[in-house]
């Protein structure tokens, strides 16, 4: 498929899985994909992480800011340009406090948000309502979608276990409340969770034993209890296939120590990537989805080459993928 | 330098601490290993461990209760032991011992608000963890507690946890609802007004179920308040040490430095830290000279497997440069490194395998 037909076949694409399996370098990648295939795109980082601001400046420097370095109201990172075919691509946080403080003010409640405000009961109806906070972020996220935003939003999600919480806030609420403004806004982003046309989810997970599980509970937990769409699994972190192979002719050229070494590192890489594949044929077994991978980078820290090399690999899939979304 | 065994010989209580993907749980579990090796009864709290792990552990079925493992590498009087935080059993445990009649108790552990509490305010795994933490420590079948911190957001939330539970109690909204001891089933009259303000907005069965719990709450927060201080006063004391686990990626070890941070903000220090997934080096040979080497082989099957040994000590390297500031951050600590290995670690063998690296 044209790799822009499938970055518009939802207006949101939520990017999840377990921590540490690299969510925000694929919410990156998938970002600079979608802006060179001339989509206006928007992408999102919740409260709480940090990691997107610093891909994007590819800095050595260790971000100990507690914030995020991005602006609430979105970061321009890479600015449109028609002629070449290149959209914009912008990040922004979404805070549940200010999520919430405008979704008030929308509602002609200013005065009433900032009693709230002043006596700080957040915390307390968030404590009293759970999913509370989590719907005011997608209410949010809804309220971009609808207003076109931009053409393609792209959530870094929370940690997985965070994230099923996070997307059952909506469907949790509509079984816990039955009127009120609380109750028409789980409404309106149940809707848009369980339209195929308006939002859908990419699972990621690195080619190992407990990642690939936690994706495929998460993945039938979100179908079973959210009821959004999946697009393809990304494993991320997979080995580039047979860079070498374990017979080696000795050749009088080489310090045999070195030979030795070599063997032994190629013998391990070939461990790793045996052990990877049979984690994602048994993904592929387990989960009927098409997978998307991102190759393991030679770096501790990616920066806007890393992306740029990943969203080549991206583009390259989604030009032999058949189908974007699997409803 | 003593290792990260020695660093931690003499503590009662461990916190495992890092961000989700490090190999917190298998640290912990190989920590309470390596103890028991030294003839230490040690008990580890998982938190919310990889299924296989749980199962290799015997955690599976066991609630809030502690298992002994049985294992075949420890000799002497050593034993290992493992839990599983069950929050929502902690808290009601905890409401049960501060209650002031089996009727406020059940009031309380019957109340929608109170369930909605036990399980998903922000921090409420966090202050179970420590109040888990605290009951084991005081159970004389241990003389070693390890914790496996929750993989929260933000690493640190549990060492506030205790003290934002005080503070939801101390709240001004609690307060105004509950101005004093004497008067706490009494709500005042500006707070119903404000509270009918957020029932039209947020929903009145919300709002009745709080206000129940508040009125039910009445009297117990001083025992609270006192309980989260003496876990303070654990948390700062000589014998707990913190142990930050890691691995050698940007965004791991950006928390990691971040928490070291927090932890001397707040008076405490890094006791060790151990580093999971490194590179294996496989030669002591710079990365130039092997990148030589794979030049000077061109044409012959040795070029691609030396390449590959190049881009693998790069690699290495990198990781060694990355971790340097988080090391030159806590300069007292040792530090343990843990070679990635070629498969998960989903069992006994595996994290006794880690114990024996621990001390390497």
């Amino acid at each position: 498929m044209d790799p822009s037909d499938f970055f518009t076949a939802s207006r949101v694409l939520i990017v999840a899985g377990k921590g540490g399996v690299g969510k925000t370098t694929v919410s990156a990648a998938l970002g600079v994909a979608a802006s060179r295939a001339g989509i206006d795109t928007l992408l999102v980082e919740i409260e709480g992480k940090r990691g997107l601001a610093t891909v994007f400046e590819s800095s050595d420097e260790p971000v100990t800011d507690d914030h995020s370095a991005l602006h609430y109201d979105g970061t321009e990172l890479i600015a449109p340009d028609p002629d070449a075919g290149q959209g914009r691509l912008r990040a922004r946080t979404i805070r549940a406090d200010a999520a919430l403080m405008d979704y008030l003010e929308e509602h002609g409640l200013r005065g009433f948000a900032k009693t709230l405000t002043r006596l700080q009961v957040l915390d307390t109806l968030a404590t009293s309502t759970p999913g509370l906070k989590d719907l005011i972020v997608l209410g949010k996220i809804k309220q971009l979608e609808t207003t076109r935003d931009a053409d393609l939003i792209i959530v870094d999600a929370p940690a997985s276990g965070h994230a099923i919480a996070f997307l059952r806030a909506a469907a949790g609420l509509q079984g816990t409340i039955d009127t009120g403004p609380i109750r028409r806004q789980a409404d309106e982003v149940a809707a848009m969770l369980t339209d195929p046309e308006r939002a859908q989810v990419l699972l990621v997970t690195l080619a190992e034993e407990t990642p690939v599980n936690e994706l495929v509970e998460t993945a039938y937990a979100l179908e079973d209890e959210v009821g959004i769409s999946l697009g393809p699994a990304v494993v991320n972190g997979v080995f580039p296939e047979a860079v070498a192979s374990t017979t080696t002719s000795r050749t009088s050229k080489v310090d045999p120590a070195l030979a030795s070494a070599a063997a032994d590192a190629t013998n391990h890489w070939l461990a790793r990537a045996a052990g990877q594949q049979v984690q994602r044929d048994r993904l592929a077994d387990e989960l009927p989805l098409e997978q998307l991978t991102l190759s393991r980078r030679f770096a501790t820290r990616l920066g806007r080459e890393d992306l740029d090399e990943l969203a080549d690999e991206l583009t390259e899939q989604l030009r032999s993928l058949r189908f974007g979304v699997t409803t | 330098m003593s290792d990260v065994l020695d660093a931690v010989s003499t503590a009662s209580v461990v916190l495992c601490c890092g961000t989700g993907g490090v190999g917190k749980t298998t640290t912990s579990a190989a920590l309470a290993v390596a103890a028991a090796r030294a003839g230490r009864r040690a008990v580890v709290v998982t938190i919310d461990p990889a299924r296989r792990l749980a199962d290799a552990l015997g955690l599976d079925g066991i609630g809030n209760d502690c298992a002994r493992v049985a294992t075949t590498d420890i000799a002497g009087d050593g034993e290992l032991w493992v839990t599983m935080l069950d929050t929502k059993a902690t808290f009601d445990a905890l409401i049960e011992r501060h209650a002031h009649s089996p009727d406020q108790a059940e009031r309380i552990l019957t109340n929608r608000y109170y369930r909605n509490l036990s399980t998903s305010l922000s921090g409420t795994r966090e202050f179970m963890a420590m109040e888990r933490l605290y009951e084991l420590h005081h159970d004389d079948r241990f003389d070693l507690v390890i914790v496996d911190t929750p993989p929260t957001r933000n690493a640190l939330d549990f060492l506030e946890a205790p003290d934002r539970l005080g503070r939801f109690l101390d709240g001004r909204l609690f307060r105004l609802a509950a101005p004093g001891r004497r008067m706490t089933r009494r709500l005042t009259a500006p707070i119903i007004v404000l509270m009918r303000r957020i029932a039209r907005v947020i929903s009145p069965e919300v709002v009745d179920d709080t206000l129940a719990f508040i009125e039910a709450f009445g009297g117990m927060e001083e025992g609270f308040r006192d309980r989260a201080k003496a876990v303070d006063a654990l948390l700062a004391d000589d014998t707990t040490a913190f142990v930050l686990v890691t691995a050698p990626l940007g965004e791991a070890i950006d928390e990691s430095c971040y928490f070291a941070e927090r932890l001397r903000e707040s008076g405490l220090d890094v006791r060790a830290v151990v580093v999971n997934r490194l590179q294996p080096r496989f030669t002591d040979a710079a990365q130039e000279a092997v990148s030589a080497a794979a030049a000077a082989a061109a044409g012959t099957n040795a070029q691609a497997q030396l390449t590959l040994l190049a881009d693998l000590v790069t690699l290495a390297d990198a990781e060694e440069a990355q971790l340097a500031p988080l090391l030159e951050s806590c300069p007292d600590a040792p530090v343990a490194r843990i070679p990635q290995l070629d498969g998960d670690v989903h069992d006994l063998e595996g994290i006794e395998d880690i114990a024996t690296c621990l001390s390497g």
